[in-house]
């Protein structure tokens, strides 16, 4: 435990709104419980996700940068966490691109003053994930301390996803050996969910794709590489895929159902943000943690495993 | 890991006797095998700037072909016809027939950045996918893609309004593709949360559709990102040689 990242900006973006409403509760009220603030950025706006970037990568960037301007001049937080891959991303993106590429700057600064804000400027916030900022602020210990429902008997995978680790480039803190994060085994969440007392199962495919750009424009292709995932994590004895992003999460839970539907293959994981799962560790009940509102319903496995 | 070989001897080139016999000699089957000769001419030398002008394409010349993008990537592992290596070398060589009979698989990369993050070179192979599809739909050879429709409806949303609403974008894109927004796997999902969703939640998530969701003071923001869009797009198209008036 430290002092760092007690008091984060929280940039929740669009799914946090939406789908990802169970993301957002949870990460409020687990923040609530340990003490720590979140003070959400005024104003912001959507990141562009994966999708601005192919129409123009610097308007995409523009996005992420007026987000961070914000931070900057109006709240005077120097660190602003994204529970989001996709938002997390954009905004590390805009951060490397500024500070690498003249022609960011340039776009940035030109669009910031016509649209009458500061410009963002390379190395005024840092950007950090819910996983990071958990991690540091809290810590393994810190878990262990505080745990009231300890997640002993329940068998995790913990999924990544593409964004919080591609491209590397991106990610400069990461592989820097020691505890640092690893862009090819990512541990943060494996950390923090085993200090909560689950037991964490060796899963191959924590970083593989679901799809997610492509759910609605591919849906067989997003099928096939969410039924993947799930089988896998079946084989390797999960009972819960653990989740640490909105899109991956409501990707694995629309197309599972939609495996099901459709071509008639049943699997059996829930699918659980990593902060619902250690606020019930923490004592917080399900409503609470807003797991009614996963389309996933997990409620059963918990009534069993003694968590709800 | 293996390495994904390409051959570039197709079936139709390759003749086989069953049955033939040159100067007494049997040369049936096998011994007979013969590739047609192949005669390219029709080159398009400007096809590596074209590509390197859209979005996502400016490192391609970086590519020295070595297949990591196409040995971690995603959808070829689904399809070894999709080739990001393959198309980049065919792309550097301006061979754009060959390319295009692969067109319709250019828009399926799903973003997953295992390219990027594997290539030695720095050529953001993900962002060349990208620009690969946007070159083949702004010089008529393909549609609008499924993906460049999300893209186009996700986009607009933003610039509108600052956010988006992910109701509006479902439908806004099932009604730009022409599909029917009753999906029977789309509507089992809603009703497996409307079982152990409380009423008053249902209410509010239903209403959020009903009222976007806004940046304030969004406006100046539009306009500059209008501006720029547009200036984008007549480069472009400039780089294609097309007209730069008629738009998308
Ligand atoms: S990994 Fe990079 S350098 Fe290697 S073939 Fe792919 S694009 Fe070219
Ligand atoms: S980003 Fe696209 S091209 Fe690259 S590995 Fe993923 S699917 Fe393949």
């Amino acid at each position: 435990m430290s002092d760092k990242y007690k008091t984060v900006a929280y940039y929740p973006g669009c799914a946090l709104e939406g789908t990802g409403h169970g993301y957002n509760r949870s990460t409020k009220a687990v923040a609530r419980k340990l003490g720590l603030n979140l003070v959400e950025v005024p104003n912001w706006n959507c990141c562009g996700a994966m999708e601005v970037k192919n129409i123009d990568p610097e308007i995409q960037n523009y996005l992420s940068a007026r987000n961070l301007s914000i931070v900057a001049e109006k709240m005077s937080i120097d660190t602003v966490m994204a529970p989001c891959n996709g938002c997390y991303h954009n905004l590390k993106k805009v951060e490397h691109d500024i500070a690498e590429k003249p022609k960011t700057q340039e776009v940035v600064d030109r669009l910031s003053q016509k649209a009458g804000h500061a410009s963002y400027q390379a190395g005024e916030v840092e950007t950090i994930h819910a996983l990071d900022w958990l991690k540091e602020a809290i810590g393994e210990d810190g878990i262990r301390e505080r745990v009231k429902n300890s997640l002993k008997g329940l068998k995790i995978a913990n999924y990544y996803g593409c964004m919080y680790t591609r491209p590397r480039n991106i990610f400069p803190e990461k592989d820097q050996g020691g505890d640092s994060e690893s862009t090819y085994q990512p541990h943060y969440m494996d950390d923090l969910l085993r200090a909560a007392g689950a037991e964490i199962v060796d899963y191959p495919l924590k970083t593989a794709c679901c799809g997610g750009a492509h759910t609605l424009a591919d849906s067989d292709t997003s099928t096939k590489l969410v039924l993947n995932l799930l089988q896998t994590a079946e084989a390797c004895g999960a009972d819960v895929i653990a989740t640490e992003c909105p899109t991956c999460h409501s990707g694995l839970e629309m197309h599972q159902v939609r495996a099901e539907t459709e071509f008639g293959i049943k699997t059996s994981p829930k699918m659980l943000y990593f902060t619902q799962l250690l606020g019930l560790a923490l004592g917080l009940s399900r409503r609470k943690l807003g797991i009614h509102e996963n389309v996933s319903d997990a409620k059963e496995l918990l009534k069993q495993k003694g968590l709800a | 890991m293996p390495i994904h070989e390409k051959s570039l001897i197709r079936p139709e080139d390759l003749t086989e006797h069953e049955k033939l016999e040159i100067d007494g000699v049997d040369v049936s089957g096998h011994w007979s095998t013969f590739i047609e000769t192949r005669v390219v001419s029709d080159y398009n030398e400007r096809m590596e700037e074209e590509i390197a002008a859209l979005p996502g394409g400016e490192y391609i010349h970086r590519c020295f072909q070595c297949s990591s993008c196409t040995n971690v990537c995603t959808v070829n592992s689904l399809n070894p016809d999709f080739n990001p290596r393959y198309w980049i070398y065919l792309a550097r060589m301006g061979f754009e027939k060959e390319l295009l009979r692969d067109k319709e698989l250019l828009w399926q990369c799903v973003s997953c950045h295992k390219c990027t993050h594997a290539c030695p070179r720095d050529v953001v192979p993900e962002g060349v996918m990208k620009a690969m599809a946007t070159w083949a739909e702004l010089k008529g050879h393909t549609g609008v893609s499924p993906s460049a429709a999300f893209d186009a409806e996700f986009t607009e949303q933003i610039v509108a309004t600052g956010k988006i609403e992910e109701g509006r974008i479902i439908r806004g894109f099932f009604k730009r593709t022409g599909q029917p927004l009753r999906q029977p796997w789309l509507l089992e999902m809603s009703l497996r949360l409307a079982r152990h969703l409380p009423i008053l939640m249902g209410l509010k998530m239903m209403l959020a559709t009903l009222f976007r969701p806004r940046t304030r003071d969004w406006g100046k923001s539009e306009a500059a990102i209008t501006e720029y869009l547009a200036e984008r797009e007549t480069a472009n198209r400039r780089a294609l040689n097309l007209d730069e008036t008629a738009g998308r």
